[in-house]
């Protein structure tokens, strides 16, 4: 199985152990991944809150990018944000001619086109969809079973594109956790919002959506998360948020493919764990207590 | 902000659009029926001056100054639920976007946080392609001295933890563009956008 590969800006910092994590599980699955060649930034939050032109000719370079390279590759997203602008870009092109001529035009100033005839797919959807758990599970070499994991998905990855999950109430992490022998936490917070760049403009408003969701995480071992923003905000603010409301110890959080990783056997510095602002020493102590299974 | 953004159509910075710039917005959402789905749905409400329904219905009267005096529409985090439930099917999320669209145009000082943090951001990877983290934040900074001074200070401890584990460098703020500058993207982007 092969894919075209697209990181986004944040994978190349400030979520490099996520790209690690993500190449170093898909190829113990014997997937290979292409890297987009020059690939330019998606346009995030911002170019929406701008540009309505930019909001989609920015995600279309790269489209087009994928479209020169190879149309018979999905083109594989593991941030959400990227994931939903892509995505956004190519269902609107494809329906919208008036909409793909404007940007068609704005592409030409860099010699480019787009037809519209790339798939685009966020991470989770290629392991829930192409891969599957019993994938997962033929790769396990180390028993999780002693860990709680709480699966959450975040918006962008599920709405408004319903795609491979349900977008209120997923469960496409759920079978692929299990595969690693790991439990489930229960909790109905996988879906909620996490604030997104209000950390950045409103902080106290995402400090609350946060403090509600590391809340109701209490009791799992780790939260997993698919998108780098669900992930810096869960992760870099809990002395914020413990500071402020006083009630929310620290959680570990984990990135999906460093969870799965770990189950394979791979080490710690092909999953980038030494990366990650938040993982415990109660977690990294329960964790190596597991057994070769 | 690098002033090739500005369309040559904008009207005196910090004016209030006029009513009649709404259009693009009331032709996406006039199904609306007044019946609080989006309300009950935004994970921000309990923050906002203005409830989603409240703004729908003001966009739908033209009322750009009530509009454009409250918070509401920056406090959207895109999570698409509204999107997702609207029983009419309307694109509520993006006639956010849309809100947003027209704060960002026209320079309206009560949004500046958030504005001039987009502005900052597409204004490095216009420059660069992709995104520098330091430089954009340090631009952001500087930006937001005289309003916000004391705002660096509340992120000083995780910048320092990215740096010591390499995920964030220290970046000149006013390197030249790179390779992978958009320059000419952008520009014809504007030009087109300010002509329609």
């Amino acid at each position: 199985m092969s894919y075209l590969y697209y990181p986004g800006c944040s994978l190349t910092g400030t979520a490099r152990e996520y790209d690690q994590a993500t190449r170093a599980m898909m190829d113990a699955m014997g997937v290979s991944l292409t890297e987009l060649e020059e690939w330019t930034c998606c346009g995030a939050s911002a170019a929406e809150a701008c540009s309505e032109l930019l909001s989609l000719a920015l995600p279309a370079i790269n489209l087009a990018i994928a479209e020169k390279m190879d149309t018979r590759q999905d083109l594989l997203v593991p941030c959400s944000a990227c994931y939903l602008n892509l995505k956004k870009a190519n269902e609107t092109l494809r329906q919208d001619t008036g909409a793909r001529e404007r940007v068609n035009t704005v592409l030409a100033e860099n010699d480019m086109a787009l037809e519209g005839s790339v798939r685009v797919r966020h991470l989770l959807d290629v392991l829930a969809t192409d891969l599957g758990a019993e994938a997962v599970r033929k790769q396990v070499k180390v028993d999780l079973s002693h860990l709680t994991i709480a699966p959450y998905y975040g918006c962008q990855c599920l709405r408004p594109y319903v795609i491979f999950d349900d977008p209120e109430e997923p469960r496409s992490m759920e079978p692929l956790i299990q595969a690693t022998g790991a439990q489930l936490h229960p909790w109905r917070m996988g879906a909620k919002c996490c604030g997104a760049s209000h950390m950045n403009t409103k902080m106290e408003v995402a400090l609350e959506l946060v403090h509600a969701i590391l809340q109701a995480a209490r009791g799992a071992d780790a939260i997993v998360t698919v998108c780098p923003m669900c992930q810096m905000n869960l992760e870099a603010y809990q002395g914020k948020i413990n500071r402020r409301y006083g009630d929310v110890s620290s959680v570990t959080i984990l990135y999906l493919p460093q969870l799965l990783g770990m189950a394979f056997g791979l080490s710690d510095k092909d999953l980038g764990l030494g990366l990650n602002l938040a993982v415990g020493e109660d977690f990294r102590s329960k964790r190596h207590a597991a057994v070769p299974a | 902000m690098n002033a090739s953004a500005a369309p040559p159509t904008r009207r005196e910075s910090g004016a209030h659009p006029a009513p009649e710039d709404l259009q693009v917005i009331q032709d996406k959402i006039k199904a609306c029926i007044q019946c609080g789905t989006c309300t009950a749905s935004c994970p921000n409400e309990f923050a906002m001056d203005l409830t989603p329904r409240r703004l729908w219905r003001m966009v739908l009267m033209g009322e750009t100054e009530d509009i454009f005096s409250s918070q509401t529409f920056t406090l959207c985090s895109a999570c698409y639920s509204c999107t997702l439930r609207c029983p009419r099917g309307l694109p509520l999320t993006e006639a956010m976007h849309d809100l947003k669209q027209m704060a960002y145009r026209g320079r309206i000082g009560r949004y500046k946080p958030s504005t001039a943090f987009y502005g900052h951001f597409m204004d490095t990877i216009r420059r660069h392609g992709r995104i520098r983290e330091t430089e954009f934040i340090s631009r952001y900074f500087m930006t937001m001295t005289l309003s916000k001074p004391m705002l660096p200070l509340s992120y000083t401890g995780l910048g320092l933890r990215l740096l010591r584990k390499g995920k964030m460098a220290i970046e000149y703020p006013f390197a030249a563009p790179g390779k992978r500058s958009l320059e000419k993207i952008f520009q014809k982007a504007e030009s087109m956008e300010a002509s329609e």
